[in-house]
């Protein structure tokens, strides 16, 4: 009883939270202000979990249990993404037909740069996340798209987050009235409830991080995308963000959207934003 | 079974009352039932969120389901939580079973009748 009713509380002024970060007007202005979300949203995860060091947020579930986090520095050891990793610096270095690479494509030959994904391009007037850019990338080199969820797509960008280790995530919002619209309409996308079971991102990810659904510890809202793509033993392989935003869309009965719609590049944008300072992790092992 | 929605409380009325006039076999067959549909993770799965005394691998996101006979003496707040724990919590993880129609009415009662027992 005394844990249902504290738990309860905790969910309580959490929510709170989330409703006065999805509702601007409760804030303050009616003005977007990604730096005053970015901070209040880490606020409120330092506080509710002051135990947890700032940068260890970014390991999902294993920042939420230290029986877990141990098992899990065994496994790191001989990590299940080694084989994507090899296989992402293989692809990474073997030249597309017309005797391009992916290096050509990418600031800085693609070394080191997972942190600023995805961008806001002023251009296109939309977000870019990585696995866009990397299909971007084959195409305009003659190459098929890869496939968004797994695989390839998987071992390239493991890869590329793993030379991008440690490095803090710096994602910037242009001044360009449409990357505040993406921004707040990724924000949008994450506090709605949606499907059969009527969940919204924040109701696990903001709401009960730490709590077990099933067997399963929720992984918390903050730094959530600094360690895709990762590797889970339920998959029995690697899986991309895209990926993983599907497999939560249709765990809760609603229907997933198409890879890289809209809607997920601005929710990318958006968790990625408020996530500004923490490592990168990635590629990541999940049980 | 949701042949007349627009009368779910008759429905409800109608329930309660074969329950009351037929209680032994009709009882048991329902909780034996109820806790079918609790446990499938197609229909109520809630050991997702709740301990439940005889379920495995519950989760942690709501509190334990027991007692309930003692702290909700009307089963018809039983009900109404199943069917919309958001009238009462809007910020509630627990999702809205009879509004989305993830469980009939009957089945609701069926759960209830359950809960009743834990
Ligand atoms: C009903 C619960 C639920 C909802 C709603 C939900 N997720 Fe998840 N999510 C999970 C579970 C369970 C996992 C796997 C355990 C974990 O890592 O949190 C997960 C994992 C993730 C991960 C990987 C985290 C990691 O480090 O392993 C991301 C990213 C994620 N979710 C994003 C989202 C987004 C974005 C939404 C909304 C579109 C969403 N989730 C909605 C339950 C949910
Ligand atoms: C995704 C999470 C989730 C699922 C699934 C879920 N619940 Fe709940 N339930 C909760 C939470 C959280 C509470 C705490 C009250 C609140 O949030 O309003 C709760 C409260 C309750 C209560 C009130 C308990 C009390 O001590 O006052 C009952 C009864 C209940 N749930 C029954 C069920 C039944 C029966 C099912 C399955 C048919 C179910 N729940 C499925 C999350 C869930």
């Amino acid at each position: 009883m005394k844990a249902g009713s504290s738990l309860l509380l905790g969910s309580l002024s959490a929510a709170l939270v989330a409703f006065a970060l999805t509702s601007p007007r409760v804030v303050a202005a009616d003005k977007v202000d990604p730096a005053a979300d970015a901070k209040a949203f880490q606020n409120f995860f330092f506080q509710k979990f002051p135990n947890v060091k700032h940068e260890d947020f970014v390991n999902g579930p294993y920042s939420m249990n230290e029986d877990m986090k141990r098992q899990w520095q065994e496994k790191e050891e001989f990590p299940p993404y080694e084989f994507a990793l090899d296989a992402g610096k293989e692809m990474f270095s073997t030249p597309f037909k017309n005797g391009k690479t992916y290096a050509d494509c990418f600031p800085n030959g693609g070394i080191g740069i997972r942190q600023n994904y995805p961008y806001f391009d002023t251009k296109e007037g939309k977000v870019v996340t990585l696995e866009l850019a990397l299909n971007r990338c084959r195409e305009a080199n003659g190459e098929a798209p890869y496939s968004y969820v797994k695989d390839e797509m998987a071992s390239l960008t493991a890869y590329m987050a793993f030379t991008s280790r440690g490095k803090p995530m710096d994602i910037k919002i242009p001044d360009d009235p449409r990357a505040f619209e993406a921004f707040e309409n990724g924000k949008r996308y994450f506090y709605t409830r949606r499907g059969q079971l009527n969940f919204s991102c924040a109701s696990c990810h903001v709401q009960s991080p730490g709590q077990r659904i099933r067997a399963e510890i929720l992984a918390p809202a903050l730094g959530i995308l600094n360690a895709m793509p990762i590797y889970r033993s339920e998959w029995s392989g690697m899986g991309t963000t895209t990926r993983r935003l599907m497999t939560c869309n249709s765990q809760t009965r609603a229907v997933p959207l198409e890879p890289q719609a809209d809607e997920y590049r601005d929710v990318e944008y958006f968790l990625s934003y408020v996530a500004n300072g923490l490592p990168i992790s990635g590629p990541g092992a999940r049980p | 079974m949701t042949a007349c929605p627009r009368k779910p409380a008759l429905l409800l009325a109608l329930v309660v009352l074969i329950g009351l006039a037929a209680r032994p076999a009709w009882a048991q067959s329902t909780v034996a039932e109820g806790q079918k549909l609790a446990f499938d993770r197609g229909k109520g799965n809630c050991l997702t969120c709740h301990v439940i005394k005889g379920g495995d691998l519950p989760g942690t996101i709501g509190p334990e389901l027991k007692d309930l006979k003692a702290r909700y003496p009307d089963r018809n707040e039983l009900v109404a939580i199943l069917f919309d724990e958001t009238r009462r919590n809007p910020q509630t993880m627990m999702p809205p079973f009879g509004r989305n129609r993830i469980l009939t009415e009957q089945e609701i009662n069926a759960i209830v009748d359950f809960l009743q027992t834990l």
